[in-house]
């Protein structure tokens, strides 16, 4: 295991959670062939892309949940479907983007859910198990709601749950399936930023794919951007995000502006007139501010 | 904090740590005590009346040779029968309704009683069977037919809606056939057939009781291990399985025990309806738990179905009615006001 703070080198195998060259398919239906992603450790990796683009299956498949038909998914290099599906929990956490909260189940029961994968018959809840749910509930601002009801809370405060269950579980990986989607947009940019303050205090790799640009823009050390299954570009936001790579992976087009917040990069989208315009005046991108 | 619903950590020296839902815990120990005594009052009941205490002397060893003959031979393997019968029922029933994650999700609504009618009709209008073999057939249909639903439910694993859909399915199919056997049949196997089919608990003696009794010594406590990785199947099979449950191994499991469990139960006291259904409902209002269930609902099971079979002996004057009218009147009732109260809820 690297030590907290290494550094990422490109091209270096030293990652703990890589995809080599893997296809992968719903029964026929092929998403993507021959897909290779490294996700540097100790980044809050973001993918992003178009719908459909196969960004949720990556996901699925960087968890153990989608079996490649070829190529494999590595988890500190050993191929993450040979190893028992506990082991790979104790490392690997992963938030779905559907997850059910069962009937009248309160939020401390949930989070401690989290605790699963270290627990067994003969230590089903031991002092260390209710440490930890009572740290996770805590650094997600849910302590208070400990005795409450899932099924009462707002979306954002649920979201807010679910992830206090997923640290609960204290991997070093974190990957979370679009967690912004369905939240209002305070709360979607309340999750982020709790995201970025577990990625900044914990050591964490996490790896989230979002929906919107912007967000991914700004939040993520590193971006991997898919279309149809394979990846177009990756890097740092500030490397990687223009005009060119907006319109090649989403096929829009737009201005990248700095953004006066945080100074990572804005995607404007251009306006109804210029877009229709699209041909006539190649190489807009970039000037000319409507 | 408090540790998570009214749920107790027991830690011992040495790491070992146990969590009890000391309600849950509670309320399986009430259910089986009552379920116990109305066995006990049962086995007084009948037309030559035993107190129940004379029962209990009875049953240490100590009664008159009357006793013991009437207890011993005629009635405690009845009541045993209806012991296990709704126990195994009971603990089927929540283990379809917490894989399928329906409360609908039951033997009798999957077509599982169906397909073991058929086996046993198969036996007794087509081979004019002995009552061992009417036994055995109900059995391999049960078996057939659960195997049956979980391979055309399974579509990369299996799905709540998908085999409950399924199941109804087969279950329509399995009742026409069961119709046309019937048909089929003269007078007196028809008879015996229709006995069969509404579950009955008369004349159950001890070789009903020790297959079921192995049964459910293996069964149970295969199904009580794999308590806790249901309980985060709850969740839906991404959640569970990102925290390190075998999801598809683990449904398996538990769909092949409940499957088994329903149809030695069905193959012992034929298809006494709503058991299975309402058992596991009626326990979780009980425990008020979110969770699978299970101790409970196999107590509630049992003591349903004792005291049914009392009931049906007793709360109709001289008419003794077969156990399977009295639950699936009662079951039925049960049904509709939980349609009724679903709705109100929103949830169908």
């Amino acid at each position: 295991m690297n030590t907290p703070g290494t550094p990422y080198i490109p091209g270096s195998t030293v990652n703990r959670l890589s995809a080599e060259h893997v296809t992968l398919a719903y029964d026929q239906r092929v998403i993507a062939e021959e897909l290779s992603v490294e996700i540097p450790d100790h980044s809050f990796t973001v993918i992003v892309g178009p719908n459909a683009c196969g960004k949720s299956t990556l996901l699925r498949a960087l968890a153990r949940m989608l079996r490649p038909s070829t190529g494999r998914v590595l988890l500190d290099g050993q191929a993450i479907h040979s190893l028992p599906a506990r082991k790979v929990a104790r490392t690997l956490g992963l938030l779905p983007q559907s997850s059910v909260a069962p009937d009248g189940i309160s939020v401390g029961d949930l989070v401690g859910r989290g605790r699963y994968p270290h627990q067994g018959l003969l230590r089903q809840w031991s002092a260390e198990d209710e440490r930890i749910v009572r740290e996770a509930m805590t650094r997600t601002g849910v302590a208070d709601l400990a005795d409450r009801y899932v099924d009462e809370l707002s979306g954002g405060q649920r979201q807010r749950v679910w992830i206090a269950m997923t640290l609960a579980q204290q991997t070093p990986l974190l990957l979370l399936d679009e967690p912004t989607t369905y939240l209002d947009i305070q709360h979607q940019i309340d999750v982020l930023d709790l995201c970025a303050e577990l990625h900044e205090s914990g050591g964490r790799t996490l790896v989230a794919v979002l929906h919107d640009l912007n967000h991914a823009a700004r939040y993520a050390t590193h971006l991997v951007a898919l279309r149809d299954g394979r990846v177009v570009a990756e890097g740092a936001p500030a490397d990687i995000v223009t005009a060119e790579l907006v319109e090649e992976v989403f096929g829009l087009r737009c201005q990248v502006i700095e953004d006066p917040a945080t100074g990572t990069p804005l995607v404007v989208p251009a306006s109804r007139a210029a877009r229709a315009g699209r041909g006539r005046a190649a190489g807009v991108s970039g000037t000319g501010v409507s | 904090m408090k540790t998570p619903t009214e749920s107790r950590a027991v830690r011992m020296p040495g790491g070992l740590s146990l969590r009890l839902d000391v309600r849950a815990l509670a309320v399986a120990v009430l259910l089986a005590a009552a379920a116990l005594a109305a066995g006990v009052l049962l086995v007084g009941t009948g037309d030559a009346k035993i107190a129940p205490a004379d029962v209990l002397r009875t049953l240490a060893g100590n009664g008159t040779a009357y006793q013991n003959f009437i207890v011993d031979e005629l009635r405690l393997p009845r009541v045993l029968v209806g012991l296990l019968v709704g126990a195994a029922l009971g603990l089927g029933g929540a283990l379809f309704q917490a894989v399928s994650r329906n409360p609908l999700g039951s033997p009798d609504v999957l077509g599982l009683s169906q397909g073991s009618a058929a086996g046993a009709l198969v036996v007794i209008v087509l081979l004019s069977g002995s009552a061992a073999q009417v036994t055995a057939g109900a059995l391999a249909g049960g078996l057939v037919t659960g195997a049956l639903i979980h391979l055309l439910a399974w579509r990369q694993g299996v799905h709540g809606y998908r085999l409950v859909l399924v199941g109804i399915g087969i279950s329509a199919i399995l009742t026409a056939v069961n119709g046309y056997l019937l048909t089929k049949a003269d007078l007196v196997d028809a008879a015996r057939a229709v006995v069969w089919m509404t579950g009955s608990l008369n004349g159950r003696d001890w070789t009903q009781v020790w297959p079921l009794l192995g049964l459910c010594v293996v069964v149970v406590p295969v199904v009580l291990g794999h308590a806790r990785a249901l309980r985060m199947m709850e969740m839906g099979d991404d959640a569970a399985s990102a925290l390190g449950v075998p999801v598809q191994r683990t449904r398996l499991v538990l769909m092949t025990a409940a499957v088994l469990l329903t149809a030695a139960a069905t193959a012992a006291a034929g298809p006494v309806s709503f058991v299975a259904l309402t058992a596991p409902q009626l326990a979780r209002r009980l425990t008020r738990s979110p969770g699978p269930n299970l101790l409970p609902s196999l107590c509630m099971g049992a003591l349903l179905l004792v005291a049914a079979d009392w009931a049906s002996q007793r709360a109709f004057g001289a008419d003794q009615l077969p156990v399977g009218v009295v639950t699936g009147v009662l079951g039925g009732a049960y049904l509709l006001w939980l349609l009724v109260t679903e709705r109100r809820a929103g949830r169908i």
